[in-house]
């Protein structure tokens, strides 16, 4: 990958963000570089995070929503994540055959992700993509996770605001007061309303969420109902949305979901830089693949095998080791 | 560290009215371990706008109802314009007068598959489209 990307990006070059984007998933050293050229420039875009079960109608809601928030002067970005098949690596991207009633722009930019085996809704790359999103100026970011079960809540980790998606005909009151999905919502979407049940389903939301201890200054999640195939109800959600925003901006929420996902990233970038270091530098001879074979034969458990992976790993680093190079050069060389 | 995936986009021209074979070489470039991004139909400035965002090494047409050397012609046109024809391959499969595939090729499609064309064809050209273009 050529070196300069990130100013194309900022001067915004669809063609130099759309190759960073696939670099960082493809997770090309070069295009770890230019994110970090980006990095100041992040942190602008509010995020809206959709998810919800498979054909719950997420990307035909996203696909009003650019309209929508086009029309009311926004520039969007969409990041919608399917899921990559175990067996063949392979993956059905089929979010954005939903998402085509708006008209092309330079201001909205759409961008498929697979899993790549992550679990959780999201992918590794899906931070990554919408920091280039951020940085190319897009002012809201929607993304949309894999269709989700129960506990494929890392959403609400992303988002500012949370929207889960919901149909009739799911589930009585008892799988409502299940942990997971159902507690991370900030706005619930009642979608395909013309079915028989939306109405009756929206006021089990709404009992749901008015038994739950509500503190004052807390936001109160809302139900929203929606027929996204002919745009109904979508407007108010729109509005909904944007209410939220405005919540945590004068709440102070704001700055607490921003301090969280810092930690959150923080930690991912520590962890796949050391399980990189460990890949390259201590798995020379196939040594995890043995350990993975003395653990198979329960020769050794996997808590003392990583804990001799990192006495192995302390002991390699010297003193001139650079993360960057990943070499251990001479101290001078890590000002390069 | 993840290897380097074929992303290929797949899509029809405004008029044409068959997915079913669009919708079987999506599944069938899937199970070769490729990540498929379906378009559906879509006139040649949304396809390519697509190819950019989606930062695609191939793009697909799947064609039946004709007219797809005006169209592949105008397609090559955009894509020139905006910029990708050295970083994407394109490709067409579907029904077509044979006589069409040498000029299909001439306009820049590295691969034409006729209804005849095997699985394994299908692959292979895929595969061998997105390698010219690295």
């Amino acid at each position: 990958m050529e070196t300069g990307i990130a100013q194309k990006v900022l001067a915004g070059d669809v063609l130099a963000a759309s190759r960073l984007m696939r670099g960082l998933e493809d997770e090309d050293a070069n295009a770890i570089e230019q994110l970090k050229t980006l990095y100041p420039h992040t942190g602008k875009a509010y995020i809206v995070g959709v998810t919800g079960s498979p054909g719950a109608g997420k990307s035909s809601i996203i696909g009003c929503l650019i309209g929508i928030f086009r029309r009311r002067g926004l520039k969007v970005g969409v990041v919608a994540i399917d899921p990559t098949s175990p067996f063949t690596h392979g993956a059905i991207l089929g979010d954005r055959i939903r998402m085509q009633q708006y008209n092309i722009d330079n201001d909205v930019f759409i961008r498929s992700l697979a899993t790549r085996g992550w679990s959780g809704g999201l992918s590794k790359a899906t931070i990554s993509t919408i920091h280039v999103m951020d940085a190319m100026g897009k002012d809201i970011i929607l993304v949309e996770t894999v269709g989700a079960g129960q506990a494929e809540v890392d959403i609400v980790r992303v988002a500012d605001t949370a929207i889960v998606v919901l149909t009739p005909g799911m589930g009585d009151e008892i799988q409502m007061m299940k942990a997971g999905i159902m507690e991370i919502a900030d706005i619930f979407v009642v979608n395909k309303a013309d079915i028989a049940g939306a109405e009756e389903l929206k006021e089990e939301l709404k009992v749901m969420i008015s038994m739950k201890p509500h503190l004052p200054g807390q936001w109160q999640p809302s139900v929203a109902l929606t027929e996204a195939v002919c745009d109904r109800g979508t407007e108010e959600l729109a509005t909904e949305i944007l209410k939220h925003k405005e919540f945590l901006g004068t709440s102070g929420d704001m700055t607490e979901k921003r301090r969280a996902r810092a930690k959150l990233e923080l930690i991912d970038a520590i962890e796949s830089s050391l399980m990189n270091y460990i890949y390259r530098n201590i798995d020379k001879g196939d040594y995890l693949e043995g350990l993975i074979e003395d653990l198979t034969r329960r020769a050794t458990d996997p808590y003392s095998a990583a804990q001799r992976i990192i006495t192995q790993l302390s002991q390699q680093l010297e003193p001139g080791y650079d993360a960057v190079t990943n070499s251990s050069g001479k101290p001078a060389d890590r000002n390069k | 560290m993840a290897e380097k995936k074929i992303r290929i986009l797949l899509a029809q021209f405004p008029l044409e009215n068959h997915n079913r074979g669009l919708i079987a070489v999506a599944g069938l470039l899937r199970d070769a371990g490729m990540e498929v991004i379906l378009l559906g139909n879509a006139v040649s400035n949304r396809i390519i706008d697509t190819a950019i965002q989606e930062d695609v090494d191939v793009v697909g047409i799947s064609t039946y109802c004709g007219g797809e050397l005006a169209l592949g012609k105008e397609l090559m046109k955009v894509a020139e314009k905006k910029g990708i024809k050295d970083r994407t391959a394109f490709v067409l499969g579907g029904i077509f007068p044979p006589s069409d595939a040498p000029k299909l090729e001439a306009i820049g499609f590295s691969g034409t598959f006729p209804p005849s064309a095997s699985r394994e064809e299908i692959i292979a050209g895929v595969k061998a489209a997105a390698a010219a273009k690295k």
